[in-house]
């Protein structure tokens, strides 16, 4: 089909031959920045076609508990902790078992050699897509809270701090879902351990804490997203107390730094085997 | 170019899980040797199984081999991996990654990861998209599409941001004929003006005998030949095949056909015997002529393609090669 002989082709390609024995230029790699800022790009272009799934079904799941929740509440310390809590639900369901799912579906598809195969730091990858998981969970929890906030009658006065609260939860427990998603041997596994996050982050987040027998409320104070359920629910007192609130979101922070570290580490190992 | 000695991979043994026999272990690539040379198109053609797709992984800095070496433009892939992206384009079997983005913003994505400014990656986008003709569905997600449209995206986003290697693990699949010629100019455009050299990973016989300038044969993780495509079929050049497709049956009363049937590879209604030209007219003539001719609903005579090379060659498979 070629109507090129291979010995007489120009050599003008961006990678010149190394033929006199040294090893040819190598072309350019692409930098964390720009790469992560087209990673996210793309991730989030995905929201479009995925539109059910990644925007709407956490947020009818939450509205629906908060509804099923407010025959049993009693008391404005109790709906605090409802409405915090399936705020944050939202962000679990979305950044940790969604995205556990895409990684873990990614990985066992052969999509982790598209990536592999280009010059791109493994960060860009995970924060990028982590980072496009944590912005589908605003509509949601911003939705569920101002719902929420209405149906209990709680202030929204507040609201505001879910602007901290929402890309420090996601942080963290996208740092998670990345971590379940990319160490699963099996995508079947990564989908279990994503449900199993999210419920925890449900069972644990939604239910106000007083009832809790001590050995589920030790179980709650090791789950990341309590830490995000706790600084949302704190701002709805009269007189917050912000000093915990920022301790909270340190831990949320804490939690993302070290799980998105190790996330990144994980993707490494994946892509070359 | 492209230098490839002793590489070996082995894949352990899986013991038995319930629902899952035991299976063995299984050497991929065993001592596969290989020069690719600047601006060819050099195939990999072999059946399923093969080790195709694992030496590509392997050239492609995607999976370590146990043995043996890999060096592209002077630089060793086996102990630097992280060096094969700058260097190759890759287009593997799966889409996954791009299935939920848009052909455009597929094809802008993976050149600003392949390292170009916004400016360049959106210019070679256009470019390549007008090249392919996939325009006018630019803005349609992969998911969208047909898998022959699919796969045409695929290798525009492996044509953003240029390289000097290209690995094409079996891009035309299941696109139609313009697809097909269109993705064939667009890598030969490339070989003319910059000496982009291609390793293509095939099993359709027909294309590989058209496009390839040297083929290497695999079967079972050894390289069985390494030639041109015309120089290969010149090995079996003192063979014709022979195809027979009878009306219901054989009619195995006449007793030339019944000799017939002892070499025929049979398929239903239809025989193939691969036989000495001189042998062959003398076959054509029986079923042609005499009591035969009334069971006969057609016949061809051909002249060796690489799936005869394959299987004179003594490749495993028997009827391992897609043609056509």
């Amino acid at each position: 089909m070629s109507v090129v002989p291979a010995d007489v082709l120009p050599g003008t390609t961006a990678v010149q031959d190394g033929d006199a024995g040294r090893p040819a230029v190598l072309g350019p790699s692409a930098r964390l920045w720009p790469s992560l800022a087209a990673v996210y790009r793309s991730q989030l272009s995905r929201a479009r076609v995925a539109r059910i799934p990644l925007l709407f079904v956490a947020t009818f799941q939450s509205v629906g508990i908060m509804i099923m929740m407010r025959g049993v509440v009693d008391g404005a310390g109790e709906a605090r902790y409802v409405v915090a809590g399936a705020s944050v639900v939202v962000v679990a369901h979305v950044a940790l078992n969604l995205l556990a799912q895409y990684f873990g579906q990614l990985r066992a598809g052969g999509g982790l050699d598209h990536y592999a195969t280009l010059p791109v730091p493994p960060a860009a990858v995970v924060l990028g897509a982590a980072a496009a998981y944590a912005s589908f969970t605003v509509p949601g929890t911003l939705v569920t809270a101002v719902f929420g906030c209405v149906l209990f009658g709680l202030p929204l006065g507040n609201l505001w701090v879910l602007a901290a609260v929402i890309p420090l939860a996601g942080a963290a427990l996208s740092g998670l879902g990345a971590v379940c998603g990319l160490l699963a041997p099996r995508p079947e596994l990564a989908t279990l351990l994503g449900q199993l996050g999210m419920s925890a982050a449900l069972l644990l987040g939604v239910l106000p804490p007083d009832r809790m027998p001590g050995a589920v409320r030790l179980l709650r104070d090791l789950l990341p997203s309590t830490y995000g359920v706790e600084a949302y629910a704190r701002t709805f007192a009269a007189r917050p107390d912000w000093a915990l609130v920022l301790a909270d979101m340190a831990v949320c922070a804490g939690v993302g730094v070290v799980s998105l570290a190790v996330a990144t580490r994980a993707y490494r190992r994946a892509s070359v085997r | 170019m492209c230098t490839v000695r002793g590489l070996t991979k082995t894949y352990p043994a899986l013991r038995a899980r319930r629902g899952a026999p035991a299976a063995p272990e299984v050497r991929a690539t065993d001592g596969v040797e290989l020069d690719v040379r600047r601006g060819e198109i050099f195939g990999l053609l072999g059946p399923n199984g093969a080790g195709k797709s694992t030496l590509v992984r392997q050239l492609t800095g995607l999976m370590r081999p146990d043995r043996g070496t890999v060096r592209i433009l002077g630089h060793d892939i086996v102990a630097h991996p992280e060096r094969a992206a700058r260097i190759l384009a890759y287009l593997g079997q799966e889409s996954t990654a791009l299935d939920e983005l848009t052909v455009s913003l597929a094809a802008e994505t993976t050149g600003r990861l392949r390292g170009l400014s916004l400016r360049q990656a959106r210019a070679e986008r256009d470019a390549v998209l007008d090249e392919l003709g996939l325009a006018p569905i630019a803005g349609r997600p992969l998911k969208k599409l047909s898998g022959g449209q699919r796969r045409l995206a695929c290798v525009a986003a492996a044509l953003v941001g240029e390289r000097p290697l290209l690995v094409l693990d079996e891009p035309t699949t299941g696109m139609d004929p313009v697809a097909r010629r269109a993705v064939w100019a667009a890598v030969d455009r490339r070989r003319a003006e910059r000496g982009t050299t291609v390793v293509l990973v095939t099993h359709n016989v027909i294309e590989a005998e058209t496009v390839l300038d040297r083929v290497a044969v695999l079967d079972r993780g050894r390289v069985i030949a390494c030639d041109t495509p015309s120089a290969l079929k010149e090995r079996v050049a003192d063979e014709v095949r022979v195809e027979l497709v009878w009306r219901e049956r054989a009619p195995l009363e006449v007793p030339e056909v019944a000799a017939l049937k002892e070499r025929a590879v049979e398929s239903g209604r239809r025989w193939t015997l691969r036989l000495a030209p001189e042998e062959a007219r003398t076959a054509v003539a029986t079923v042609t002529g005499g009591a035969a001719f009334a069971a006969l609903d057609d016949f061809t005579l051909a002249t060796p393609s690489l799936e005869d090379v394959y299987l004179a060659l003594g490749g495993a498979a028997r009827q391992g090669l897609v043609k056509g």
